[in-house]
């Protein structure tokens, strides 16, 4: 057994990091939500509920935040949908390029975020490289306008980024998976696709749930992708927070909104801890 | 029970000169076996001999470098995993973690979309049949190690194989359960009558339960035949050795006559070396069994000795570097001088097994 002394000197730093830059910034996120912003832009510690009823009363926050929701939702849905047939593949298939593959999904979270953001810029711009191809070989006349500044590239640029996330935790649920099973199950007389529905699929959504949520929580709260490539239409909630902090000086309502996120990402990781434990056998 | 009849009986799957090669490694070599319907052939050999592939080939998990295999008129190695009538135990066991017990039995029903109304009394028959109805709802991981193997042999039955493969089934189990289990798998066979082959690597285990056993050795066959027949006549040193204990000797012939250490008996045999097999419970006291016509009378110290229950077995030093294991009821002491006898007939010619790899 340790002693005490052990015990107190090593989990002492992370508690004190824990505290430091966790539980001390939200306690005080969580008290500016209930002050207010005087006319003279001075920060007023009276305590009452007017940010919490302005979230509620304001129709650009919930638009926001629901089509912030909604741009999540389909980088999740696309993230899974090309995440999970590379994870399959590189898990079943790649045989000797296994290792070279897994680092060719490993080497982009290595590149800066923003290289990764621009470069989308710099295909989807009005001359940017798509519009010039599409122009070129006489598909389109004139620059498609909805490919930058819009939703559409918000959720293309965060499904690339965040694909990866996706790929890596599908990718150690189906490593997982004792080869036996799948040979077992094709003795008992089921073709591939059988197989894969009904075993390989089941045993693997501890690592879709995992990985929708690494893509719906951090794509829900991006903000540089929305800021570089949203345009007015694609605006997101982070930005809004952004912004009150910073030009509009509104500290109280931006901790108001962040905590309601703080909520529904909480509730979210709760429910896929849940998810991810009833589907898990081992 | 012996191989005569189990000949009679029609060919089920024939394998005929099958060979598979992991890059150089030749891991089978030229394997001819013909199964018969209803029959339990065990296919016996060390780590390495190829057994379990032999199984995954005739599974379909693994295709043969060369060769082929049939089932009736149909070429059963063209064929993927799904569509073969040959349903496998595996050595883990292989239950569907996700499923209950009840799911995993109706799996392969389920898969060839059979109707509800069938499945259901099937599954039922097939816990039945194991004993494990008690535990139908739940899951795996929640059973012990000798159940989940009752469950997999269930699992593998309800489909109604024309064969049924199991890859070392018992070797999880501690002893008394694993002797349990083999007469049980035994009598389950013989009253479903599905041709089971059985791979192990426990001679005895083989033994009890096979009608007959293919022992394999470094991927060729060394001899194919009842349990009784591979004991009583082993075609090769290695067969003779491998299954029970034998006395090896090593004599040279000449003008009919073996001349072994210090033993000589006739024998009808060209002359050059020959290699003899004696069974340790061939060799008796002299004057401790019933006479036969030619026997071998020898006379030796005893160097070892050691008490078995039933029987004593006692290493005899005979002169000439010549050592026999003998098994005897009657005993006898560390270094007293003793007489032994064996007939003629006990001591089996076999072929010298060429080191290979």
């Amino acid at each position: 057994m340790f002693s005490r002394a052990y015990k107190t000197v090593v989990t002492a730093p992370p508690l004190l990091w824990v505290t430091v830059f966790l539980l001390v910034p939200y306690l005080l996120m969580f008290c500016y939500s209930f002050w207010s912003v005087s006319p003279q832009q001075v920060i007023v510690h009276s305590w009452n509920l007017e940010n919490y009823k302005d979230l509620l009363r304001k129709t650009v926050y919930w638009q926001t935040l629901l089509r912030s929701m909604w741009i999540a939702a389909r980088v999740t849905l696309f993230s899974l949908l090309l995440g999970y047939p590379l994870a399959y593949f590189l898990s079943f298939n790649a045989g000797k390029r296994k290792d070279l593959l897994y680092q060719m999904v490993i080497i982009p979270l290595w590149v800066s975020y923003l290289v990764r953001a621009y470069a989308w810029k710099t295909i989807l711009g009005s001359d940017g490289v798509l519009n010039t191809l599409l122009q070129y070989v006489h598909l389109t006349r004139h620059p498609l306008d909805f490919l930058l500044y819009s939703p559409f590239a918000v959720v293309l640029t965060l499904t690339h980024i965040y694909t990866p996330f996706t790929i890596l935790p599908i990718y150690a649920a189906l490593e997982h998976i004792p080869r036996n099973l799948v040979e077992a199950s094709h003795d008992l007389g089921a073709t591939p696709a059988q197989t894969f529905w009904k075993v390989i699929f089941p045993l693997s959504i501890p690592g879709v749930v995992a990985g929708a949520t690494f893509a719906f929580v951090l794509s829900l709260g991006d903000f540089l992708a929305p800021l570089l490539l949203g345009g007015p239409s694609g605006i997101m909630i982070s930005n809004i927070v952004v912004s009150l902090f910073g030009a509009a000086y509104n500290w109280p309502l931006g901790a108001a909104i962040s905590l309601g996120m703080l909520t529904i990402v909480v509730s979210l990781l709760f429910l896929s801890e849940r998810l991810e434990k009833k589907w898990s056998f081992s | 029970m012996d191989g005569a009849q189990s000949a009679a009986k029609p060919t089920l799957l024939s394998i005929r000169n099958v060979a598979k090669n992991f890059g150089r490694n030749a891991v089978l070599r030229n394997i001819s076996l013909e199964i018969a319907e209803g029959e339990f052939l065990t296919i016996l050999g060390e780590s390495g001999s190829g057994k379990t592939t032999l199984l995954r080939i005739i599974a379909g998990f693994e295709s043969a470098s060369s060769g082929e295999l049939w089932m009736g008129t149909e070429r059963l190695d063209h064929q993927p995993p799904y569509r073969r009538r040959v349903n496998t135990v595996f050595q883990s066991y292989a239950l569907f973690p996700h499923l209950t017990v009840e799911e995993n039995v109706g799996y392969g029903l389920r898969v060839a979309k059979r109707p509800a109304a069938e499945i259901a009394p099937r599954v039922a028959e097939a816990l039945d049949k194991v004993k494990m109805t008690a535990h139908a709802k739940s899951k795996p991981s929640k059973i012990s190690g000798g159940q989940q193997q009752r469950v997999a042999l269930a699992r593998a039955l309800v489909n109604r194989p024309r064969l049924l493969l199991l890859d070392e089934p018992l070797s999880a189990l501690d002893a008394n359960l694993r002797r349990q289990m083999q007469v049980e798998l035994k009598s389950l066979q013989r009253e479903v009558g599905i041709a089971f082959v059985f791979v192990t690597h426990d001679q005895e285990e083989a033994m009890v339960m096979s009608d007959r056993i293919a022992l394999l050795r470094s991927g060729e066959l060394e001899q194919v035949a009842s349990p009784r027949e591979i004991y009583n006549r082993p075609a090769t040193a290695y067969v003779a050795q491998f299954i029970g204990h034998t006395n090896l000797l090593k004599g040279d012939v000449r003008g009919g006559v073996v001349h072994c250490g210090s033993l000589e008996w006739a024998a009808s045999l060209p002359d050059g070396s020959a290699l003899f097999s004696l069974r340790p419970e061939h060799v008796r006291l002299a004057g401790t069994g019933a006479s036969a016509d030619a026997v071998v009378r020898v006379r030796g110290q005893v160097l070892h000795q050691a008490f078995h229950g039933a029987t004593e077995v006692i290493r005899v030093q005979c002169g000439n570097g010549l050592v026999l294991v003998v098994r005897t009821r009657s005993g006898a002491g560390l270094h007293q001088d003793v007489e032994l006898e064996f007939s003629t007939a006990d001591a089996v010619l076999v072929r010298e097994s060429p080191e290979r790899n």
